[in-house]
């Protein structure tokens, strides 16, 4: 049984862990950005059927020997936009997303099984990466993290103001349905890139679980944010180098960090043992 | 140009029609209250002019470059918005505008100042969740005041509140529309805190619909038209209450039991 901490050949295997430790930071600064909207948006739920679309179509890509992460950033924009149309209302996303997930689910392990290759690498694509990010991966991540910034960027005011008190900000001339578009858009291209990293299975552990903790903590427009990229970033980050010395998968260090952090949140400021009253009243 | 049109809009819910050719005109620095019984469409008439309701037929037509702004009635479910209350009336500022909300002094200046119009300077960085449903209210007058709108589409911004709110609420309104000229559609069950300031009434009712100054429309016989019941409109040192006396009436063709 491998051990599950060990740090004897650290300073011989930090360099070969680079590539992973840059696509996770980055990964991180999105993805715990972006989890703020997914939550005050209600797309907790859609981001699992977005995961695992994107699982089927990287599954496709690399049966056909194509770019995986190409085909998992065509399957999660084809979710993002089929629940964007259809799934105005949050009853009805939730059984469209409740429907399209094991259908991709299912294409994806079809995919896998007739996929000749490695097994190893077959099932990194559900549940996570055994630290190895390859060259032309870290490129896709630089360039959809930096695309998603720059557009959060952009659109932050209208996005809010959209995502938090729509119908005010109908009658302000805020176009509500492009901009649920866009971020279903921006969305997928996340989901595409964290499926990369920690597995279509476990991608809400980075794209929920942050912003939840934060969102507990605060109602600051700045803190929210920066504490949700911040627990993101120690998630990620923190489960790489630990889960160096096994040399297991990351996701499970991920996800229990990300978890913990959530906990920690939920007792700070539960009625009965907390010591934090968020907004300062109460 | 006038500011508001409304022509001919009919809308019906399945079998239930809300409005059947409800036509109107608002002009620029109008004050209307807008007042029905339950379910004959109020809101749904700010959402339709807002553009989150659709009709059956009929149009909206807003003059070219209009700015609107809308105060929601009070819902529960705003209590997990996790946004502090400057940043809610901010958002009333320049949310619709590209960018990232920067911290300018100017801006902070006119969230403050319209934080104090409504005395919420206090709540300026409580969480909107904490809010009661007055605090709401008075945030929300703010929000919607703030960005200098050409006409304010309020749902029922003097529920929840109590009497002296309701009339500081009231001046308030009045006074943006001497400052601003701003039109002002108003959504209340009572016009008296706001009698002094209505130009019109525009009264919805089951049978139809009756738009005019407050002495036409508020008439008991022109409330028992609509009604096609005893009404009956008793005035009393400038206020004005309405009395259903449908509820005692013997109608015609029942028999006492």
């Amino acid at each position: 049984m491998p051990t599950l901490f060990d740090f004897s050949d650290y300073d011989r295997l930090i360099p070969l862990v680079t590539n992973s430790l840059i696509a996770g930071a980055l990964l991180a600064l999105v993805g715990g950005l972006i989890g703020v909207f997914v939550i005050t948006r209600q797309l907790a739920f859609a981001v699992h059927g977005v995961s695992e679309l994107s699982f089927a179509g990287a599954a496709i890509f690399l049966l056909f020997g194509l770019d995986v992460v190409l085909g998992s950033i065509v399957g999660s924009i084809t979710a993002a936009v089929i629940i964007g149309t259809l799934g105005a209302r949050v009853q009805e996303r939730n059984s469209l997303v409740a429907v399209l997930m094991p259908f991709g689910l299912g294409i994806g392990i079809l995919a896998l099984s007739l996929y000749p290759g490695r097994a190893a690498n077959k099932f990194g694509l559900l549940t996570g990466q055994i630290v190895t990010v390859d060259d032309p991966q870290v490129t896709w991540l630089i360039a959809i993290s930096v695309s998603v910034l720059i557009a959060i960027a952009l659109f932050w005011r209208p996005l809010v103001f959209a995502s938090l008190d729509s119908s005010v900000a109908v009658a302000r001339g805020v176009k509500v349905d492009l901009i649920g578009w866009l971020f279903m858009i921006l969305l997928g291209l996340v989901v595409a890139a964290a499926v990369q990293i920690i597995g279509a299975l476990l991608v809400l552990s980075l794209l929920v679980t942050p912003a939840a903790a934060a969102l507990r903590l605060s109602s600051s427009q700045f803190w929210v944010p920066v504490m949700s990229i911040g627990i993101a970033m120690i998630s990620v980050v923190g489960g790489i180098l630990l889960a160096l010395g096994g040399g297991l998968p990351i996701s499970p260090y991920v996800t229990t960090i990300s978890f913990l952090f959530y906990l920690v949140a939920r007792v700070l400021t539960s009625k009965r043992f907390g010591i934090i009253g968020v907004g300062g009243r109460k | 140009m006038t500011l508001l049109e409304i022509t001919d809009a009919s809308l019906s819910f399945g079998p239930r029609k809300i409005w059947d050719k409800l036509s109107f005109a608002v002009e620029r620095g109008e004050f209307i209250a807008l007042i029905g019984a339950n379910g004959t469409g109020k809101s749904t008439l700010l959402k339709a002019i807002i553009g989150v309701q659709h009709l059956d037929s009929g149009k909206v037509d807003l003059e070219e470059g209009a700015s609107l702004s809308y105060i929601p009635q009070h819902r529960t479910e705003d209590s997990s918005t996790p946004l502090k209350v400057k940043d809610l009336v901010r958002l009333g500022l320049d949310g619709h505008k590209p960018g990232l909300p920067l911290p300018t002094p100017a801006a902070k200046e006119k969230v403050m100042a319209a934080l104090k119009s409504v005395q919420a300077l206090d709540l300026a960085n409580e969480s909107v969740g904490n809010l009661s449903g007055g605090e709401m209210q008075r945030v929300r007058v703010a929000q919607a005041m703030i960005g200098s709108p050409d006409l304010i589409l309020a749902d029922e911004p003097l529920s929840n509140l109590d009497l002296n709110q309701q009339l500081a609420v009231s001046d308030l309104f009045e006074l943006q529309r001497k400052q601003t000229e701003a039109a002002v559609l108003f959504v209340t069950h009572d016009v008296n805190p706001i009698i002094d300031y209505v130009d019109k009434v525009l009264y919805l009712a089951p049978g139809g619909y009756r738009m005019g100054t407050t002495d036409e429309v508020m008439q008991s016989d022109v409330l028992s038209e609509l009604y096609g019941a005893d009404i009956d409109v008793v005035r009393n040192q400038g206020r004005i209450v309405v009395i259903g006396t449908h509820d005692h009436a013997h109608h015609p063709g029942e028999d006492w039991v």
